[in-house]
């Protein structure tokens, strides 16, 4: 928790206000059996019913004053703990989304949806607790210690005898409970993935008609996750029924003692049942404090994967001083570049050079171990070549600002990925101020026109979340229609045409080839079909250009273009 | 695999524990048939009824002996406090009565340490109980899962499924543990408590009493309001994980268009929703219990001035307040608790409806005792007016008639979709024909067993499915107690041995979740070997290698002819050959079959084929080549 100090700083006044009430609520709660101890001693004992009537009323003073704090401490504390929550949730995610695609590999995606969603819960419910539980039992632990050694310090003795024996019995099992509840949660997981290989493999093991296998390999993991929760479970019922025990023992000291010494005129009868009070209020809030360890280690897991993401720098930076080129003409060089992924020993590309003209469809082409989406995704800058540079219009890409670099871009992935929102507003992702007459264009130009106006609200269609409810090739086709949107200097398709059927697919590229005649296409492709009217192709193959040139060209002279078009379209093509 | 993460997504908050009574001030979730599904709950824990038994005798004896300490603690006071009286008017010879206060302590403490020996063998044996009957529980779930038929996976997301595996049969293994032998110890409690505050004072039992309807009525008052804003709470935490989940899973798209402003600024939007409502949620919950605790101090108060007046009277004794406030405290106790065990069980039974849910999904239905397994199956299939789709009114594939010889070569040709899954389906009978008939070896398949029909079949798809564990161990997956020379031979014609050995452990590798330790073209080249070693009469082969370099891929396509030597084999054809020398070609549009035939007859037909041939394949092959 305390990790994210930072974060908490802003809160930290109402934090410590909130403590501050925890405290008068506390204090509140404890000055309750003080009171009624005094009816006892002065009231009954002296059969002054005046006293015990105007104590009682200071009595209900006080419960007043303490409801009253607890309540404000209730408003204040959800107030700042939510409020820390939504900071932190914005700090990280507003983080990951500076994130470049080398930082998500790192992460994981899900793992960093995650760290924004419950692990940021996580923490803000941490927060809370921190504030009213772990403040309010150690406050009450002390407050009742002090108010029992006012009482009678000899006889808090007994209490504070027996203190360490508690904690050495919450420290036992807290030390036993750890690490089980940690394997415990591996004994989960170990279920979970079972039964997720089973879900996703269900055809296989059909197949193999294996379900018998599989069952018994999900009934290992089931018996082995049972027989830990029991373990678990075993130590944790021991805990309550040998607190109590041990909880009742203290009184029955306290009233063996207590009588010697009220025998002895030392103590006052009142004093000792204000004191059995206390010591039950000392006792239980200590209770709460172990529980709050248990929770300790999940919440620093969170605390430390939130971090993890927060002191990440991202790979990609913006030059302290960019350049900009006026609407440039779109030409791309790369000169001698040269890119690893991080961690790789050897590089996806080495020494590639070419330079893709406006007007003009450069290919690529190659097995994917041969880095051919690599080249499309080093264009906006995902990553930074190692050695080498590419340029745009004779600048340097590293020495523009991300957002003009992609303003000149025109990017479409492989996986098409759609928003939740309608067509439009998907459309217009490429260009927010287009016109409605530009987004039909586009629509159109992507051959996506004739099945957004099947449905009733042509461009208002709901799009779901991930674009659940339209077709693979409408996604692609939307996909490209924000693209074409924006008229960009180049165009960088990956390969994207892989969902449409072969009537839509041929009308797609001569509407494209159209739309974008005076722009730079980058194609990575997979077929050799779609590229043979490239005016340059280049082939790659580990990283290194095999090959460039013609589709006519390549199939005289290069022997690894000559292999793929044979593995597509049999050895006679050749 | 590709659907790897579609179960990480953030569930929507739920499951947040925390302090304090369950389920106070939360939205409930209902079960739909409430006593049907308690009772089906219930038969879960038939097994154990003796368990269940001493539980109840155990939670009873260790409850009634609670309730009888205040009391008798109070003796010990009432002694104390006479005695002290005693002396202090001067009573000659008064004292303590040092003999008395010790044997009711001694009594005390035998009362203690029985009580806690009982609730903790309580306890204990019904972590027993409840562990044991959600392990029966998911063994039931596992063998079901194997029993259901694969309509039943395609049309339910792995996520739905896996909650209900975990998160719901975990709900229902925490309220057994606790929340039974809560409900008995609080209704013991209560009746208990009541009667001894009875005994010792009814004015001031009454007293107690009239505090309940204040606590009952504050309690009802804000958790109605409460649940009004976690309702809300939990319908936009949900809106901003999904957005989360979006917005990262699309994190290249958002950055190449530079939407990251537009991204932030609705997830501001959103999370200051979340704030709005998520303090007041927060908050109102959160005055309860200070607010009940009040009303608990009031009766406190209430006790404290009354007992102190009757006490000076000599109504009562000292001992007996002392033993009264007690009980006061004891008795608010488990009525909250039965306030929140009460939405614990609607909960719980929700859940363990959801579980029987899923139990109760219709079957595959059972292989006839007669069903026919073939020892030594030929690979001939035929197809006679086979007419089939997932939606009965929308047929994909009508009247299909197919002869295929032992041996042959089929090719199914087409844009990818859903078409090539189809025929899978059926001839596996993954999914069963509408009408028609489909026969192996003259069979129909209807009257085979049906493991021993999928056996008869092998798949090598573009999406491998291997699962966590060693190399060795999943290739032998197609075939039980294969050898290791077995294995390797079986690697080696896959071409897979040769990288198999490169890895540091070699066939001992174990294969993460992802799997990230070999490529995607590595991993084809494994479940190519796993369907040599399982040698099956018929091959289900997808010839589109995407995502592999031309090396690899050209070691799978060599893997793959060796595969098909002498097997009837379907082939999803990407290439030009496979066509070519298919003995019958399948067209398949929109997850259709449109035509079938030979390439002489397809041609000449001049359709859907012809067309997509002299567009894909060859017009401008034979143009550009010349």
């Amino acid at each position: 928790m305390w990790k994210l100090r930072e974060h908490i700083k802003p809160f930290l006044p109402a934090a410590l206000f909130v403590m501050f009430l925890v405290f008068l609520e506390v204090m509140a709660t404890l000055r309750l059996p003080d009171l009624m101890s005094e009816i006892v001693d002065q009231g009954i004992a002296r059969g002054n019913i005046a006293l015990i009537w105007k104590t009682g009323g200071l009595m209900l003073a006080v419960a007043l004053g303490g409801v009253f704090c607890a309540i404000l401490g209730a408003f204040i504390a959800s107030r700042a703990s939510t409020g820390f929550g939504r900071d932190l949730r914005k700090a990280v995610f507003t983080k990951v989304e500076d994130f470049a695609p080398q930082e998500f590999n790192k992460f994981g995606t899900a793992s960093l949806i995650t760290r924004t969603t419950n692990d940021v819960q996580q923490m803000q419910m941490m927060f809370l607790l921190s504030m009213r539980m772990a403040v309010r039992a150690p406050l009450m632990a002390i407050g009742g210690v002090l108010m029992v050694v006012k009482k009678d310090a000899r006889l808090a003795l007994i209490l504070l005898a027996l203190l360490p024996v508690i904690a050495l019995i919450v420290g036992f099992v807290i030390l036993k409970g750890i690490p089980l509840f940690k394997s415990l949660q591996a004994k989960l997981d170990r279920l979970n993935l079972v039964l997720r290989e089973q879900l996703m493999g269900v055809r296989v093991i059909r197949a193999f008609d294996r379900d018998l296998y599989e069952q018994e390999r999900f009934g290992e993991a089931n018996l082995d996750l049972t027989n830990t929760t029991l373990k678990v479970n075993r130590i944790m019922v021991t805990m309550m029924p040998l607190m109590s025990l041990l909880t009742n023992f203290v009184s029955i000291a306290i009233i063996w003692v207590g009588s010697k010494r009220i025998d002895a005129g030392l103590m006052q009868v009142g004093d000792m049942m204000a004191f059995l009070q206390y010591s039950m209020q000392i006792l239980w809030s200590l209770m709460m404090l172990s529980m709050l360890f248990v929770m300790l280690p999940r919440a620093s897991a969170s605390a430390d994967r939130i971090l993890e993401v927060l002191e990440t720098t991202p790979s990609i930076q913006d030059p302290p001083q960019p350049q900009t080129i006026d609407m440039g003409h779109g030409v791309l060089a790369f000169e001698n570049v040269t890119f690893a992924y991080p961690g790789a020993d050897t590089p996806v590309l080495s020494n590639l050079s070419f330079t893709a003209k406006p007007g003009e469809m450069t290919a690529i082409i190659g097995g994917t171990g041969s880095g051919k989406s690599t080249v499309l995704d080093l264009i906006p800058r995902f990553y930074d070549p190692q050695s080498g540079r590419i340029t745009l219009d004779g600048v340097d890409i590293r020495d523009l600002t991300q957002t003009e670099l992609r303003s000149y871009l025109g990017y479409v992935p492989q996986q098409a990925v759609l928003f939740s929102g309608t067509i439009e507003s998907n459309i217009r992702g490429g260009k927010q101020s287009a016109t409605d007459e530009e987004v039909a264009e586009a629509a159109r130009v992507a051959q996506a026109i004739e099945f957004i106006e099947e449905r009733e609200e042509g461009y208002d269609s709901y799009i779901a979340q991930g674009g659940t409810n339209v077709s693979g090739g409408q996604k692609q086709r939307l996909s490209i229609a924000r693209a074409v949107v924006r008229q960009p200097q180049v165009y960088l398709l990956d390969d994207t045409f892989s969902a449409l059927d072969y009537k839509t697919d041929a009308k797609l590229r001569t509407e494209l080839a159209k739309s974008a005649k005076d722009s730079t296409v980058i194609v990575v492709a997979q077929r050799v079909s779609t590229i043979l009217h490239a005016d340059q192709i280049i082939v790659l193959e580990d990283g290194k250009v095999a090959g460039r040139g013609t589709h006519a060209e390549l199939l005289a002279n290069c022997e690894v273009y000559k292999e793929i078009v044979a593995s597509q379209y049999g050895e006679e093509a050749v | 695999m590709s659907t790897k993460n579609e179960n990480r997504g953030p569930s929507a908050g739920r499951g947040h524990g925390g302090f304090g009574p369950r389920g106070i001030g939360r939205p409930v979730e209902k079960a739909k048939d409430f006593k049907g599904s308690l009772r089906r709950l219930l038969g879960y824990m038939r097994p154990h009824q003796l368990s269940l038994v001493f539980v109840l005798i155990l939670t009873i004896l260790s409850t009634v002996f609670n309730i009888f300490s205040p009391k008798i603690m109070g003796q010990a006071t009432t002694v104390l406090f006479e005695g002290m009286l005693a002396k202090m008017r001067g009573v000659p010879g008064a004292s303590i009565d040092f003999e008395a206060v010790g044997r009711i302590l001694m009594l005390l403490a035998g009362l203690y340490v029985i009580s806690a020996i009982f609730s903790y063998l309580q306890q204990l044996l019904m972590v027993n109980v409840s562990q044991k009957t959600v392990y029966t529980m998911r063994e039931d779930i596992s063998s079901k899962l194997s029993k259901l038929p694969l309509k039943y996976y395609d049309a339910t997301t792995h996520g739905e499924i896996l909650s209900r595996v975990t998160n719901d049969v975990d709900t229902v293994s925490q309220s057994l543990q606790q929340s039974v032998t809560q409900v008995i110890t609080s209704l013991i409690s209560i009746i208990g408590v009541l009667i001894m505050m009875l005994t010792i004072s009814p004015v001031m039992t009454l007293i107690t009493l009239g505090m309940l309807p204040v606590s009952a009525f504050i309690s009802i008052f804000i958790a109605r309001r409460s649940q009004k804003y976690f309702i809300r709470q939990q319908k936009i935490l949900g809106e901003l994980n999904g957005h989360v989940e979006e917005i990262l899973t699309g994190h290249t798209i958002v950055k190449a268009y530079g939407l990251e402003e537009d991204a932030v600024a609705q997830f501001v939007r959103v999370n200051d929703q979340l704030y709005d409502t998520g303090w007041k949620a927060q908050f109102v919950s959160g005055t309860i219990m200070p607010l009940i605790n009040f009303v608990g101090n009031i009766g406190y108060v209430a006790i404290a001035v009354v007992g102190g007046i009757f006490t000076s009277r000599g109504m009562i004794t000292i001992g007996d307040i002392q033993a009264f406030i007690q009980y006061s405290r004891q008795f608010t106790m488990p009525i909250t608790q039965m306030a929140s065990i009460a939405n614990v069980l609607q909960s719980t039974v929700a859940a363990a409806e959801r579980v029987f849910e899923l139990l109760d999904e219709e079957e595959e239905p059972e292989d006839d005792h007669q069903a026919v397994v073939l020892t030594n199956p030929r690979g001939e299939i035929q197809m006679q007016d086979v007419s089939f789709g997932y939606d009965p009114a929308k047929p994909v594939i009508k009247n299909l008639n197919l002869q295929v010889q032992p041996g042959q070569l089929v090719a199914i040709v087409g844009p990818t979709g859903a078409g090539k899954t189809t025929l899978v389906n059926l001839l596996m009978r993954f999914y069963d024909v509408g009408e028609g008939s489909i026969t192996f070896d003259g069979h129909n398949i209807m009257n085979l067993n049906r493991g021993n029909l999928r056996t008869m079949f092998g798949m090598v798809l573009q999406d491998t499915w291997l699962f966590e564990g060693t190399i060795k161990e999943n290739i032998a997956y197609g075939r039980q107690g294969a050898s290791e020379e077995e294995i390797i031979s079986a690697a080696k014609a896959a071409h897979a041995d040769h990288f198999i050995r490169t890895l540091p452990e070699g066939y001992d590798t174990i294969l993460g979740e992802d799997a990230s330790s070999i490529s995607q073209g590595q991993r084809q080249l494994l479940t190519i070997a796993r369907a040599i070693l399982a040698d099956p009469a018929v091959l289900i082969l997808d010839e589109a290698t995407s995502s592999v370099d031309t090396r690899t891929e050209r070691l799978i396509q060599e893997a793959m002819a060796k595969l098909m030597e002498g097997r009837t084999s379907f082939v999803i054809a990407h290439r030009l050959s496979t066509i070519l020398d298919a003995d019958r070609i399948l067209v398949i549009n929109h997850g259709e079959i449109v035509e079938q035939g030979t390439h002489g007859e397809l041609l000449a037909q001049g359709g859907f084929y012809a067309e997509l041939y002299n567009s894909q394949f060859v017009a401008e092959l034979a143009h550009e080549v010349g």
